[in-house]
């Protein structure tokens, strides 16, 4: 892979993509803090979950859970449990990077999905590491800018689902879910998750329909066959 | 409150951090690596169901579902992010103010 720095159009383009996705992004999380407020999180606890968490689908679900009557720390699996996938894209970026020490430390934080998808598909070192710079760190201003704006206008406003709010964060799962459809098993696996997390709903704490879900993955890992066997 | 919140941020970074800093082999496990890809689809799937059907500990069909079907018919338009999250939104507080 090639060390050599980047040309001046490409850096800017990179710079460009990174704070359109930064923007996009940001306006999302004015939806989170509105209804991690909404949850009965405190405008500072939301804050903090965008702040040190930071992985948006993990915070979601974390609130997800509370807002259901689930217990906190119950949130919490469930949120760790989602951001298993940054792990697999840290293996995926950690060649392409080639970071070590202080600079790796910091990278993980703003490890995300829009990160990740910003520097895997460069052909140079520089390019990946400014593509994954520039979008972590654009999202992650514009991000917590955006949860602190939606926890204020969450407080001041009332029932969020007068502004329909509670169908948001189900069609947020479903954007983040849609591109992982395109395989069968996936989607298997889905609608069985989708079942067993409904069936154990009126028998089971807030929380834990969820974190049971998880198990058919689990199951769909170990029984079914190969990629291309399927 | 606090103590889930530290829970998960700690939990979400090391898994952030492990990812940079594990042997790359260990994706080439096969079962590690299928059942790491249907972790976010089980979970997410399941997310979906009980952000929208339930309420407390009943089943319910609401002004959600609605919300949830705009979300499927942007999704197949390939609409953007924000379309779909924000129309969703518009279509419940339309039904419910109806």
């Amino acid at each position: 892979m090639s060390q050599a720095p980047l040309p001046s159009a490409e850096r800017s383009g990179i710079i460009r993509d990174a704070v359109a996705v930064g923007v996009a992004t940001g306006a999302y999380g004015i939806s989170f803090g509105a209804v991690a407020v909404s949850s009965g999180l405190s405008v500072l606890q939301a804050c903090a979950l965008s702040l040190l968490v930071f992985t948006g689908a993990s915070q979601f679900a974390f609130v997800g859970v509370v807002a259901a009557g689930g217990a906190p720390i119950g949130g919490a699996m469930t949120a760790i449990l989602l951001g298993t996938r940054n792990a697999l894209y840290g293996l995926r970026l950690a060649p392409l990077l080639q970071w070590s020490g202080a600079r790796r430390v910091g990278a993980a934080q703003i490890l995300i999905d829009e990160s990740t998808a910003m520097s895997v598909n460069r052909d140079t070192v520089p390019a990946a590491r400014l593509g994954f710079v520039a979008t972590g760190v654009s999202v992650f201003v514009l991000w917590n800018a955006a949860t602190l704006a939606g926890a204020l206008a969450g407080t001041a406003m009332g029932d969020p689902r007068n502004y329909g709010l509670d169908a948001a964060v189900g069609a947020a799962f479903l954007a983040l879910l849609w591109p992982r459809l395109g395989v069968a098993r996936s989607r298997v696996v889905a609608i069985l998750a989708a079942g067993v997390a409904l069936a154990l709903v009126p028998f089971t704490a807030a929380g834990v329909p969820v974190l049971a879900a998880g198990a058919v993955a689990l199951l769909g890992g170990v029984l079914s066959p190969p990629r291309g066997e399927a | 409150m606090w103590l889930a919140i530290l829970v998960a941020a700690l939990g979400c970074y090391a898994l952030k951090l492990a990812g940079l800093s594990l042997p790359q082999r260990v994706l080439s496990n096969p079962v590690v690596e299928r059942v790491a890809d249907l972790i976010p689809v089980a979970l997410l799937a399941a997310l979906i169901a009980v952000q929208v059907w339930s309420a407390g500990p009943s089943l319910t069909i609401d002004a959600r579902t609605a919300g949830l079907a705009f979300a499927v018919v942007a999704l197949l338009l390939r609409a953007p992010f924000l379309v779909v999250v924000i129309g969703a939104a518009a279509v419940a507080a339309l039904i419910r103010l109806v």
